[in-house]
């Protein structure tokens, strides 16, 4: 915070947010960096889509600090994008093959409607990570917010994935359809359960796993709340084993311990609501 | 004498689909048929309560309406002629059941829900919480307001809706099992009405609420114990001012014994109460309840009536923990049709009301508001909330959920579907465990489509969309209903 | 849409206006141009007994309408137009007045009512009474300063890095329901409170009747009106802890309830049999500026975003945890609060960040 009554008197224009100016790119070969230190969004993503076109894969953006809309719509699957700073909302939304690496915090909305790709990030989310995600990975090191994998779905080989690393807060896979949702409870700031109230809640499709137990009076009606079997855990090995490369735990360690697997009952859990006229 | 009156039916047997079985004579109740190898109807005992319709295995029955023609005067409709026929021929009063059948159109119909689109979001009742508990009762205006001692303690439903008063005598006791089966299954509560609480309801005692009407009848300090609250009834909507009286033909041994009167004897409820000539009577009745009930809510029913707002608020300042207001559309199990068609007003006009005086007084939070008058659908729940009401009560809907097919025919006795009847080999037919399900079905739906209002509405729990009327529009009301009801037209 | 942000130093210490105008200018695509709004609590120490009216005047008629009506139930110690400077898309102005006054004390005693009823009164008399006059707020040592532009022009407009206050609220507005007006953009503000709003009230219709019941009238067509006005009624004439407050407005669902140990279940099943039309219902995120601090809160589901964050004696809440970067060093905790879990900042208490339901660092570096 700046000091008290620091002002000066002779400020002819108002204090500026961004800046609608072309960020300072530092380019060498395939590999580039960014500054967008108060950059517009617009300028920001004109400038990563014009570098990506010109056959850049290896990008930095460093001095990034709520810039909306980073990576969306990306499709080049060799593109990797590292954001230093904490990006603004919809982060790789329609993301569809990049791989996006966040080193701090990441607002709401990451990975909205994603395809493909992966998206990392080394701190916490927002709220409703992954909503209707039909592809690709979300990584989490610490907590997520509300609603996360809101109506995730899987359509024939697409299967989307998100695992985080710390707790989430309610309504965890809502409406979900397919997919998978992994919740470790490990490097968590928050206190209380691992998962909040209403998890699964209109949950038809797709699976969740949590680490240690879950009380079911947290979960919807529609979903079943069992031990995993060690055939179902190793479904998720692979995606446990991404976690821990990217964010340096221990993969056996982890897939040691129990893991809670909540699922839907019915893939049509209104089928006998409804009477027709 | 000539009987003038010719049949308003015309029962219509397809005799080559009949099976000669002879079930529409064992079903019918009016003693339409006789039967010589196949049946044969007399059109002018019809009801058209479909019991024989739907009973038939041939489906071979049709009920259709006699198309003899009648010189046509819309001065002379033929409904007044046919009344100047009967009481030419009879000399009674003009004596029916169940609504008014005059076509007035309701009011809850001209009103519209609002819905979220974009600036709020709607919510989605199916996955996300979506709360209809409901509390009765008095409470203070502020938390850690001093409230006085005599305060009773509350209600609480787990969804708005309430099974309206219907005595153990006007109704057969498979109807009040049905509705005291569903009442606590659903976390809500059936209403005595003024005829006493049968032994064989005790175990649902905790979702009953007894009523103290002016006959006072099975009213015993046992009574008033069982009840989980006790309403006052000073008047129904479908004969306001008007007394009731069950003939001694529906007084058997078990409505006998629970009326505490001798079988077979006419049962009289005066027209007022005559301890209560005046609001001062009220509250002394009031008190009197609590003190023997050791303080347990006290509501007063009354008939929506032209000065409802003082009335109410009259009610409230006697200390009544709700104000139950029927509509002039309510049912009845006998009424004399000139009160029942003329007398009152709309329960939707008489709630706006007593909802804003009750506000303009400052004591709306000391009495809850309890609806009813022809609730027709969760439509009309939701536009009672929004106009103000804590939680409507079912009668007429309660009796069709069973069978009733609205014939209008409860005074006689002859109730084909075995509800508004005290005849055995009638009473049997309602199995009080099919009739509980009915119940708790048409209650769910009931809740659910209110669940779906409440999101689309963009609010989560009921409190929301009570009394907030600018949820409401009005389609064709004329500026002076608009704003007693405080509801803007569409479009405003 | 709309962003919001409040800062509140716990220690007392006055901040210039222009961090909270940092913090606001990078939410800037949160709202459309159609309104923004600071308030400052401490602002005024060198009259900081005095109410401070301040007012928007659509017309001269309304100025002199509302002044004579000041000096008739008001002893005026300093009226002065508010200062402001020429600013790039900020168009017409009204008329912006500020008055330092104290009741009129004879009027007072013959009014029977308590000093701060009186005040109500004739805010509610001034709004409902003088049409084109707005009383923008009203509190002792605070004021709004708000209109129709984007919150770093407004801020601009109004030179409120000039001012300082250990307590800042301000709004980014995107209107919706109600047309954009100067009167009409946030903060709302009543005595000495003042609130901001991101989100909807779905359930205005009845907060406003209810709140009607009380006195209150609802003249600005808002419901971030009817949100001041509520907390108005609940702590100051009611007594609530902002807990209470918060609790009654955003209340527990009933299955958490039913969870609750029978004592602390009973209280909140009174609380919601009591407070019920005042449920702040719809999505929302609130901040409300008092002169003892800071209360920040979301609706019972979490429809609207709101971030936390501590650094040293500072305590931030924004829409976006950027905005808040933006002026805080290297911050102690960065959170996102729970659904209607309250964050109280209180001026003179240091921050108690176990009421977060979080863990501490200290907990963290032992665990």
């Amino acid at each position: 915070m700046s000091a008290v009554f620091d002002t000066n008197p002779a400020t002819a224009a108002p204090i500026e947010g961004y800046r609608p100016v072309a960020p300072v790119v530092e380019r060498d070969g395939a590999t580039a960096v960014v500054d967008a230190d108060h950059v517009y969004y617009r300028e920001l993503n004109e400038a990563i889509q014009q570098l990506v076109a010109d056959g850049v894969r290896d990008l930095t953006i460093r001095g990034v600090n709520g810039q909306r809309y980073i990576g969306n719509g990306l499709t080049e699957t060799d593109l990797r994008i590292r954001i230093q700073g904490v990006p603004g909302q919809d982060l790789g939304m329609f993301l569809g093959g990049p791989v996006i690496d966040v080193d701090t915090n990441a607002q709401d909305g990451v990975g909205n409607t994603m395809e493909s790709g992966e998206i990392c990030v080394h701190g916490s989310a927002g709220d409703v990570v992954g909503y209707g995600m039909r592809g690709g990975r979300i990584l989490i090191r610490g907590d997520a917010g509300y609603r996360v994998g809101i109506h995730m779905k899987q359509y024939q080989n697409q299967l989307p994935e998100v695992i985080i690393g710390g707790k989430a807060r309610d309504f965890f896979g809502e409406y979900m359809a397919g997919g998978r949702l992994v919740l470790l409870d490990l490097n968590s700031q928050l206190a209380g359960p691992a998962l909040g109230n209403y998890t699964g809640t209109g949950m038809h499709g797709g699976e969740i796993f949590v680490r240690g137990t879950v009380d079911a009076c947290l979960c919807g009606r529609e979903v079943g709340v069992v031990p995993a079997t060690p055939e179902q855990l190793e479904t998720i090995r692979p995606l446990v084993t991404r976690y821990c490369e990217a964010f340096g735990a221990d993969a056996d360690g982890i897939m040691s311990q129990t893991f809670t697997r909540i699922a839907p009952v019915s893939s049509r859990p209104y089928g006998n609501l409804y009477c027709s006229m | 004498m000539i009987n003038y009156l010719q049949p308003e039916f015309h029962v219509d047997i397809d005799y080559d689909r009949c099976h000669k079985c002879g079930r529409c004579a064992g079903q019918c109740g009016w003693g339409v048929y006789s039967f010589v190898e196949r049946p044969l109807p007399d059109d002018a005992k019809c009801r058209a309560c479909h019991r024989c319709v739907t009973f038939c295995p041939a489906h071979c029955i049709t009920i259709k309406r006699s198309d003899l023609a009648y010189r046509e005067n819309p001065n002379w409709p033929i409904r007044a002629r046919k009344g100047v026929w009967r009481q030419a021929a009879s000399g009674g009063v003009l004596l029916t059941s169940m609504g008014s059948d005059a076509p007035r159109g309701s009011i809850f119909d001209a009103l519209t829900l609002d819905a979220c689109q974009v600036t709020n979001p709607s919510i989605d009742p199916l996955r996300e919480p979506m709360e209809t508990r409901t509390v009765i009762g008095k409470r203070p205006r502020a938390l850690g307001e001093r409230v006085p001692k005599d305060w009773a303690g509350r209600l609480t439903l787990s969804t708005p809706i309430l099974f309206a008063p219907m005595s153990f005598g006007s109704v057969s006791l498979n109807v009040h099992k049905s509705m005291a089966m569903a009442a606590k299954r659903l976390g809500t509560f059936m209403n005595t009405g003024e005829g006493g609480l049968h032994a064989d309801l005790y175990p649902y005692q905790d979702n009953v609420i007894v009523q103290v009407a002016s006959g006072r009848f099975g009213v015993t300090p046992e009574y008033l114990e069982r009840g989980a609250a006790i309403e006052i009834k000073v008047g129904q909507g479908a004969k306001p001012g008007i007394g009731g009286h069950l003939p001694g033909e529906k007084i058997n041994a078990e409505v006998s014994t629970t009326r505490m009167i001798p079988q077979g004897t006419d049962a009289i409820s005066p027209a007022p109460h005559h301890d209560i000539y005046s609001i001062e009577d009220l509250r002394q009745l009031i008190y009197s309840l609590k003190e023997a009930s050791g303080y347990k809510p006290v509501g007063v029913k009354i008939a929506a009536v032209h000065n409802v707002g003082a009335i109410a608020s009259g009610i409230v300042r006697a200390g009544a923990d709700y104000v139950y207001l029927d509509g002039m559309n309510g049912g009845t199990g006998a009424a004399p049709a000139v009160i029942r068609d003329h007398v009152g007003i709309p329960v939707e006009l008489a709630l706006a009301v007593v909802d804003q005086r009750l506000r303009d007084e400052g004591i709306r939070n000391e009495a809850s508001i309890i609806v009813a008058g022809s609730i027709k659908s969760s439509a009309d729940l939701a536009k009672a909330l929004a106009l103000g009401a804590d939680a409507v009560a079912l009668g007429s809907a309660t009796l069709l959920a069973l069978g009733c097919h609205l014939c209008q025919s409860c005074h006689t006795g002859c109730c084909s579907w075995g509800l508004t009847t005290q005849k055995p080999e009638l009473t049997r037919r309602l199995d009080p465990e099919e009739g509980a399900q009915r119940l708790v079905n048409l209650v769910s739906a009931w809740t659910h489509e209110l669940q779906e209002i409440l999101g689309a509405l963009g609010v989560n729990a009921v409190e929301s969309l009570r009394g907030s009327r600018d949820r409401l529009r009005a389609i064709g009301l004329d500026a002076q209903t608009c704003e007693i009801l405080g509801v803007a037209p569409a479009g405003r | 849409m709309c962003g919001l942000v409040g800062i509140c130093d716990t220690g007392g210490t006055r901040h210039s206006g222009e961090d909270v105008m940092r913090a606001m200018a990078l939410q800037h695509d949160r709202g459309n141009g159609l309104g923004a709004g600071y308030a400052g609590h401490g602002i005024y120490p060198e009259l900081p007994d005095h109410y401070a009216l301040h007012l928007l005047f659509e017309n001269r008629a309304a100025l002199e309408r509302t002044e004579a009506f000041i000096d008739a139930y008001y002893e005026l110690e300093r009226a002065e137009a508010i200062p402001t400077r020429r600013t790039d898309g900020i168009g017409k102005a009204p008329l912006l007045w500020r008055y330092f006054v104290q009741p009129n004390a004879k009027k007072l005693s013959d009014s029977g009512q308590r000093e701060d009823d009186y005040v109500v009164y004739g805010v509610m008399h001034i709004n409902t009474h003088f049409d084109g006059a707005t009383v923008v707020s009203s509190g002792k040592n605070m004021g709004v300063f708000k209109g129709v532009g984007f919150p770093e022009e407004i801020g601009h407009f109004y030179r409120i890095e000039e001012y300082g206050a250990h307590t800042w609220v301000a709004h980014n507005r995107f209107p919706t329901n109600s047309q954009a007006w100067w009167g009409g953009a946030h903060p709302f503000s009543l005595l000495d409170f003042s609130l901001v709003h991101n989100g909807e009230l779905s359930s205005y219709g009845i907060n406003a009747r209810y709140i009607k019941q009380f006195g209150y009238v609802c003249t600005l067509f808002t419901d971030t009106e009817v949100a001041t006005y509520l907390f108005d009624l609940l702590v100051r004439r009611h007594g609530l802890s902002f807990e209470d407050a918060c609790a009654a407005l955003a209340p527990p669902l009933w299955s958490a309830i039913d969870a609750m140990e029978p004592a602390a279940r009973e209280r909140a099943t009174l609380m919601r049999d009591i407070y019920g039309s005042a449920m702040l219902n719809g999505p929302f995120a609130i901040v409300l500026g008092t002169n003892s601090g800071m209360v920040a809160f979301n609706d019972r589901v979490k429809l609207r975003p709101l971030v936390a964050a501590v650094s040293g004696d500072l305590v931030a809440v924004g829409s976006e945890e950027s905005s808040l970067l933006e002026v805080l060093n290297t911050p102690d905790y960065v959170w996102a609060p729970k659904a209607g879990e309250p964050v109280i900042a209180r001026v003179g208490q240091p921050f108690d960040i176990t009421t977060a339901t979080l863990h501490t660092t200290a907990e963290r570096s032992a665990a």
